[in-house]
């Protein structure tokens, strides 16, 4: 097998990531190119990695068989030497379009304002299958890499033809074409003039390698981040079109609720209201938010309502509710089973076996879902936060019965999404009320409906049986995951007895992607599991893990973290505790040592100082990825101490932040981030695995501060219970 | 139904035509199109809809429209001056003290309230006033170090 496509298996997509069947629907030809972006020069992405950008299928047609309806992103140079580049993912605030902004300048000698990038509008950009997976800089980095250094190429060789020059004496400098001794002969656009050329690129392109890199792999700041600090961007919630009116859903009671009947005669009576009733979809628009609610509140609906779980019996709720399948994308990744646990157990000096427990958490996105739908002569237009806008026109093309190019999504750079917001709930939904109303709906879902009705974080269930002898060689290693998922479920840790296994479990709620999927459940019970094996025979748990790990990359983070923050150098004070832990997935590798306090009395935690060591390959923008590791180390406070959704009989009892505590302000640690920069290797995605390592290191540090061993997500929402 | 006809923003007078029970936010993001203050909660729990009345920090998302008819409101909006931006706003960039931005506007907003409160406030200050703000992205260390920056640079006779 290719090794491609070895990787691509590797990097298999996780069954939570909520992939489903898209189509390409780019069917831009060399004409309709020039048509919408004016003449010039267009460099397009076309094989492999485009068509690898789609899981499960799409890898249709083969390698190298691409045309123009099977690009990755393109490029183009106007005869005004704007450089624009078309791009199907999305901004989340992982900073990626400053980061492919940079890529592109750096192949072509350009500052960074004079690249735009088209982002995320399914109608300008070829076909993606979405901002998930730490994809963007692992596979879109390279494809914009190859499109502009083609684009340098092509610009020298009609610089060389069109000034008579031989082209060894020609380079880029600052958007112009120049010799050597530094005389500028060319701009781009007196190059392009006239033109309408069109090069479809592939693999073979060269580029410039990280060593070199001037403009990629430095600290520029975020590209439009003026916008932002004036108000001045408009996420999807701050579209604003003529005639606009305001929805509101009418929400079940509960999950799983069936409408009976329902009277709208009260609310159609409000003038300048329209309701719809759709099957069980039932919705008004007004001409301003207020009105809309109050019709809402003037429908009178019956349901039917079904007993459901509750969060106080989840665990056995999954343990007792397998399902069928064999775990789907990710879960096959995940089984890794060799030598015999039973001989490794018999081997072994000390045996531990201990169960955790992962609860449901909510992303809680600042902006919620939003969307602004507007209808022209049978064409829709949806401006929408979602990470997979071609999956959300898919969605809206079904649910309206239209062909895809009648459906037009366009995602402004948006309110951060963490995984969960995949899906376009809020689009359809104004879709269908400014369908009836015959004008733009907008739509914006409350924070509780966001807290009830989006996806979760599944709940898990995680069984470990771990043997060692009294020299800290890992003789068995066991580990079943309940439903959380089976991302970094497999040991980086040598053994010779392995078993890991994913089982799928029937869900009590709807649940599905969220940044670094199960790796944080995963890496919670190993590392938490990890130390516990150390402590039992009285070895140092960043020894023992050394002792037991090969991966030259995950030992460098660990090695380098300890350092950090004095491993081994000092004893904690009174209360407090030392914890460390590590991961690797996604191809990036984390290690953390955190220290705590723990209160006397009250057994409040605070997390006090948390230093983190970070691998991903060559650094894109070193900056910018620090912000990732540190933001994703205080996401990851909130689900490793406090955060959980507690519900019954299929109601979530905390839709609020008065009731769902987020981390704040006061809850930050001091950081002491130290980036691994491997310009040797090619450069991995760091949106996700700074997560995860965090739960066990605090969870570790709560141990050998109170003699505590805390298996549970949320460790501590209510304090530590001392022992 | 009692109706708010005017209000002052950003230093101008704004005609409106507002039911006085809707909240200051809805009338300044729907009708008077100042959507930099944004909508995260609606019970004024995350900061995201911050503006100042007369100074203060108030959540617009929870404050009727009626109680901002005779104070002096400032959103995001009207915080540079011809171009130049607030020490704020430089800070926050120099500092790259955001991810997704969403809620920066409000934060911005509360610490130009804190400022205005204190132009020497110490970290556990800043930490007490902001810890009504939500950032999800989690980029507090960040924020707290372009609050202290910015009041170094204000302090300094930049205004």
């Amino acid at each position: 097998m290719n090794e491609r496509i070895v990787d691509d298996l590797l990097r298999e997509p996780e069954r939570y990531e909520l992939f489903e069947e898209a189509f390409w629907g780019t069917e831009l030809d060399r004409r309709a190119f020039f048509r919408v972006v004016g003449s010039g020069l267009i460099v397009a992405c076309a094989g492999s990695e485009a068509i690898a950008q789609q899981p499960g299928r799409g890898r249709r047609g083969g390698f190298g068989a691409a045309g123009p309806k099977e690009l990755g992103a393109w490029l183009h140079i106007g005869e005004d030497s704007a450089v624009t580049v078309y791009t199907g993912k999305v901004e989340i605030g992982q900073n990626i379009r400053t980061a492919l902004t940079q890529v592109v300048a750096e192949e072509l000698h350009l500052p960074l304002e004079r690249i735009r990038l088209v982002m995320a509008d399914t109608q300008w950009t070829p076909f993606d299958f979405g901002t998930a997976g730490s994809s963007s800089t692992p596979r879109m980095a390279p494809q914009l890499r190859r499109a502009a250094a083609a684009a340098r190429e092509l610009l020298l060789d009609l610089a060389a033809e069109q000034g008579q020059v031989k082209r060894e004496t020609l380079g880029l400098q600052d958007g112009k074409v120049v010799t050597t001794d530094g005389k500028a002969l060319f701009t781009f656009g007196q190059l392009t003039q006239g033109k309408k050329l069109m090069k479809v690129i592939d693999d073979t392109t060269p580029t410039t390698p990280a060593e070199k890199w001037t403009r990629a792999g430095t600290s520029l700041p975020k590209v439009d981040g003026r916008d932002f600090v004036t108000g001045a961007h408009r996420y999807a919630s701050d579209i604003k079109r003529p005639g606009m009116m305001f929805g509101k859903v009418l929400r079940p009671p509960c999950f799983k609720a069936e409408l009976l009947k329902v009277q709208t005669a009260e609310a159609e009576k409000l003038p300048g209201v329209t309701v719809v009733r759709d099957g069980s979809f039932v919705g008004v628009a007004a001409a301003t938010e207020q009105e809309a609610a109050k019709a809402l509140a003037l429908l009178r609906a019956q349901w039917k309502t079904l007993p459901q779980p509750s969060s106080e019996e989840l665990f056995e709720y999954l343990k007792k509710h397998p399902s069928r399948g064999d775990g789907g994308f990710g879960g096959r990744g995940a089984r890794d089973s060799r030598g015999s646990i039973a001989a490794g157990l018999k081997a072994a000096d000390r045996q531990l076996q201990a169960t955790y427990t992962i609860a449901y958490i909510a992303h809680a996105p600042m902006e919620p879902r939003a969307a602004v739908a507007e209808w022209n002569n049978g064409k829709l237009t949806v401006w929408t936060g979602t990470q997979m806008p071609f999956r959300v026109r898919s969605e809206l093309a079904r649910a309206f019965d239209l062909p895809e190019e009648r459906v037009r999504v366009i995602v402004p750079d948006m309110g951060s999404g963490y995984g969960g917001k995949h899906s376009g709930e809020a689009a359809v939904e104004a879709a269908r009320l400014a369908k009836a109303a015959g004008k733009p709906v907008k739509l914006v879902w409350t924070r509780q409906e966001e807290f009830t009705w989006a996806y979760f974080r599944p709940a898990g269930v995680i069984e470990v049986t771990a043997g060692v002898t009294d020299d800290g060689t890992l003789t068995a290693w066991e580990c079943h995951n309940y439903n959380s998922g089976g991302s970094a479920l497999r040991t980086p840790y040598e053994s010779a007895n392995v078993h890991t296994e994913f089982h799928p479990t029937d869900a009590p709620l709807r649940q599905g992607s969220y940044r670094a999927l199960a790796a944080t459940a995963n890496t919670f019970a190993r590392e938490t599991h990890m130390d516990d094996l150390a402590h039992a025979i009285g070895l140092d748990p960043l020894a023992f893990r050394l002792k037991n790990l090969k991966d030259g990359r995950l030992r460098a983070v660990l090695e380098t973290a300890a350092d950090r923050f004095g491993w081994g150098k000092g004893k904690p004070a009174d209360n407090h505790g030392f914890g460390i832990a590590c991961g690797t997935e996604k191809g990036s590798y984390v290690a953390t040592c955190a220290e705590v306090a723990v209160e006397r009395g009250n057994g409040r935690v605070k997390v006090l100082r948390v230093a983190t060591a970070f691998e991903c390959g060559a650094i894109l923008n070193p900056n910018h990825l620090k912000n990732q590791v540190e933001g994703a180390a205080v996401m990851a406070l909130g689900g490793a101490l406090f955060e959980a959704i507690r519900f019954a009989n299929g109601k979530i009892l905390n839709p609020r932040f008065a009731d769902y505590r987020v981390p704040r302000f006061a809850d930050v640690p001091l950081f002491e981030t130290v980036l691994l920069d491997r310009k040797d290797l090619p450069s991995a995605g760091a949106g996700e695995t700074p997560l995860i390592a965090l739960a066990p290191a605090v969870g570790n540090a709560i141990f050998q501060a109170t003699g505590v061993r805390l298996r549970s997500l949320p460790m501590a929402p209510k304090g530590v219970k001392a022992s | 139904m009692a109706i708010v006809e005017e209000l002052h923003i950003n230093g101008s007078r704004r005609v409106v035509h507002a039911d006085a029970e809707r909240s200051l936010l809805s009338v300044l993001r729907d009708d008077l199109d100042l959507t930099g203050s944004k909508y995260g909660c609606g019970e004024g729990r995350c900061g995201a809809c911050t503006v100042l009345l007369d100074g203060r920090a108030v959540r617009s998302c929870s404050t009727p429209v009626s109680t901002a008819a005779d104070t002096e409101i400032q959103t995001i909006e009207g915080l540079a001056k011809d171009g130049k931006l607030h020490p704020l706003q430089e800070a926050f960039l120099k500092h790259d003290a955001l991810q997704c931005g969403y809620c920066t506007c409000g934060m911005i907003m509360s610490a130009v309230a804190l400022l205005n409160r204190d132009p020497d406030p110490s970290r556990e200050d800043i930490v007490r006033f902001m810890n009504g703000n939500i950032c999800r992205c989690g980029a507090y260390p960040r924020i707290l170090a372009a609050i202290e920056e910015a009041a170094r640079m204000m302090k300094g006779g930049r205004k």
